[in-house]
């Protein structure tokens, strides 16, 4: 009993040696085993389910390649998947889950440019890094905070950009856009106006549609005869329709060029009945479709480990078509993860500043596995990622590849520089 | 495009709108004449409509014609047996109260929603329409089929219109309507007259959504619209009133068509509105509705 009362130094410096390293053990094998978590902000249900299907699906398959070669750092990872059914408000709620609740180290995989307005700011708050695979001029245009990026895909500037030069010289320079009328929309109606100027070309009439709209035919009155280009880009449920309303309405009569962007498209089936009328016509693609004769050495490796065929549907059933100039995106973006960790020796939440920073310091991204799209320049002061893009036509109710652009082509000046502002 | 055509189309597509409208519109106006029950989930038996025939078109595949005739027949008649099973669950335990049966239908509309989601999924799918033929104008082409919706809305309509004036059915349906004690009294079995209204209501509303999903494709979001907008055309024509539900559907669908073409869909949307408050103010029990 005295032993207890009045203690040997060398027995409470022997029992407190033993407590701390009971307490630091923990620590200690977590940082050597325990799964990193991240958390995936996906449109499950609302108009942008059929990109969160398949989104999910290749997040899927990067995590598991990422896995086998022995996850990140040598720790498993983890995806935790939340629905936000594409919407703004659920969005930054679904943000707050994730960090809060979940524990993820970061969040990534939002989409639609709304959802990503409505969520960036929480993540911004919450000092969480918020990776996008979005498209939109958002990030790059200096509208967001040091948390979010977008290393997974390029801009609609930089699309839009590079396509403005080709539709001016093969296709016409009177040009009439249709497009959605929000966020992404608006980003294309600004920059391809002032992009086909350049080329000396003019944008004669601006057709905004509600992004919740059904029918279309009403719009196409608004299309002035005059018009040589009809450059559409639709998103959502309806897209099937925008495009099957634009063959009635010019049927077999006189019509404009059309260049689209793939996502009026995407996951729709080009030899669907009623879009024969699409034969000929252009579209952008950030990933092509249906396999090009001279696709890269990983083309079939990506393809197989995402469940996706030479025509770009699911191996399982070839009715049901992929987002496939998107999902690469959240592929690319998972790796850029586990390059950006593994470069800043990443431990845990503790370490989220320094892991931005260490993503602010990639540049050169390189062709390969990581990177089934092409390779890829990431641009650390505005959070942007730049690629290559290419432009197929349909060819007996098939894309073909036509043109692909250099990733200079689509650079433009910095509009912000993120890493100046504080965390 | 000229005046002449783009008018032309302005009023093509209009009609389309209010074809569809007044039969969706219809069912809601006979439900709440007949039993006095707002339904609520009325868009999302439009939507199950849609979605029952995207159900059935799978099952006959090659046949576009056959297989949309068998959805045509088959999704109403399920969609009102479910509305049958709705009303003898729901509606009639709440004793056809107008404010619980209003929070009921609020329920079952997100009950159908939820249903349709974990059941059908989050995607737009299309249906086939059961021929392809396209008129070409000299200034555009127009789909056959969206003509062939007008039609058939207008042949089921007149259909309606008989039954309740020249059928026994009908007959029975005005006496409960007019005096529900009296045609009690009159030995009119009132529960089975509710029950049928409600089936043929929420049927009407199906078949409006099986016409509508060759043109939109089916999607498990797609009753919001119909429901607002059967509301808008039901209380400018005056609850209850077949006729009036008519030519309210014509004015809402053809000032939708031209305005939205001439100005914007915005703007369309915003007079529907304010024709609603100016009816509602000046005269409440609608155009064609008799006073309460």
């Amino acid at each position: 009993m005295t032993n207890l009362l009045h203690p040997t130094r060398r027995g409470l410096l022997m029992a407190g040696g033993a407590g701390l390293l009971t307490a630091a053990l923990p620590g200690y094998v977590a940082a050597q085993g325990a799964p990193i978590k991240i958390g995936f902000q996906l449109h499950r249900t609302g108009i942008g389910a059929a990109y969160g299907r398949w989104y999910e699906r290749t997040a899927q398959a990067a995590l598991k390649m990422i896995n086998e070669g022995g996850g990140i750092a040598g720790r498993p990872v983890e995806l935790l998947f939340e629905d936000d059914a594409t919407d703004p408000k659920r969005g930054s709620e679904v943000v707050d889950k994730l960090t809060q609740s979940d524990g993820c180290d970061l969040v990534m995989g939002t989409l639609f440019s709304h959802v990503v307005m409505g969520s960036a700011p929480r993540a911004g708050e919450l000092k969480v890094p918020y990776l996008v695979c979005s498209e939109g001029y958002h990030v790059a245009s200096g509208a967001l905070n040091r948390w979010t990026l977008q290393p997974g895909i390029t801009d609609v500037r930089a699309q839009i950009s590079t396509m403005a030069p080709w539709v001016a010289a093969n296709l016409g320079k009177k040009v009439t856009m249709v497009f959605p009328d929000y966020a992404f929309g608006h980003d294309h109606r600004d920059f391809f106006t002032t992009a086909i100027q350049a080329q000396g070309g003019e944008v004669i009439a601006q057709i905004a549609v509600p992004p919740t709209e059904t029918s279309f035919t009403r719009y196409f009155p608004q299309i002035p005869a005059e018009t040589e280009v009809l450059y559409h880009v639709m998103v959502g449920p309806a897209v099937l329709t925008f495009v099957k309303e634009l063959g009635e309405f010019y049927g077999t009569g006189a019509k404009p060029a059309l260049f689209g962007f793939v996502d009026s498209l995407e996951a729709v089936d080009t030899a669907t009945p009623g879009l024969e009328f699409l034969e000929g016509s252009h579209f952008w693609e950030a990933h092509p479709r249906v396999k090009p004769a001279d696709a890269g050495e990983h083309e079939a490796a990506y393809r197989a480990a995402v469940g996706v065929d030479d025509n770009g549907a699911s191996v399982s059933d070839a009715k049901d078509v992929s987002t496939y100039s998107h999902m690469f995106s959240t592929w690319e973006t998972l790796y850029f993860i586990k390059q950006a960790m593994e470069a800043a020796g990443y431990t845990g939440p503790a370490d989220r500043q320094k892991l931005v920073e260490a993503m602010e310091a990639i540049s050169d991204l390189p062709y390969g596995i990581e990177r089934p799209q092409g390779a890829m320049r990431f641009n650390g002061k505005t959070h942007q990622v730049f690629g290559s893009q290419n432009i197929s036509q349909i060819q007996g109710g098939k894309l073909v590849k036509v043109h692909t652009t250099t990733i200079e082509e689509g650079l433009y000046e910095d509009a912000v520089d993120y890493t100046t502002m504080s965390f | 495009m000229a005046f002449g055509p783009f008018l032309l189309l302005a009023l093509m597509e209009g009609l389309v709108t209010a074809a569809v409208l007044a039969l969706a519109a219809s069912g809601l106006s006979l439900v709440f004449g007949v039993m006095r029950v707002v339904n609520v989930a009325h868009g999302e038996f439009y939507m199950l409509g849609a979605v029952l025939a995207w159900a059935v078109t799978g099952f006959i595949p090659g046949l576009p014609a056959l297989a949309f005739v068998a959805a045509l027949l088959i999704a109403p008649l399920l969609v009102a047996a479910l509305a049958a099973l709705a009303d003898g669950l729901i509606l009639k335990r709440l004793a056809y109260d107008p404010e619980a049966t209003i929070v009921a239908t609020i329920g079952l509309l997100y009950m159908i929603q939820q249903a349709a989601l974990s059941l059908y999924g989050p995607n737009a799918n299309p249906v086939r329409a059961p021929f392809e033929w396209r008129i070409q104008l000299p200034w555009f082409g127009y789909s056959g089929y969206k003509l062939f919706v007008v039609i058939a809305a207008l042949a089921v309509l007149l259909a309606l219109w008989l039954v309740m004036t020249r059928t026994k059915a009908g007959l029975v349906m005005r006496a409960t309507q007019v005096d529900r004690t009296t045609a009690r009294a009159f030995g009119i079995n009132v529960d089975r007259v509710y029950m049928g209204t409600f089936a043929l209501g929420a049927g009407l509303a199906a078949l409006a959504g099986v016409l509508v999903v060759p043109i939109q494709q089916a999607h498990y979001l797609m009753g919001g619209d119909p429901l607002l907008l059967s509301f808008i055309v039901v209380i400018i024509g005056g609850l209850g009133s077949l006729r009036g539900t008519l030519i309210a559907a014509l004015i809402i669908g053809l000032s939708d068509g031209v305005i939205s073409m001439f100005f914007t869909p915005t703007l369309a949307k915003i007079l529907a509105t304010l024709l609603v408050a100016m009816v509602l103010v000046f005269r409440p029990q609608g155009l064609f509705g008799a006073r309460a």
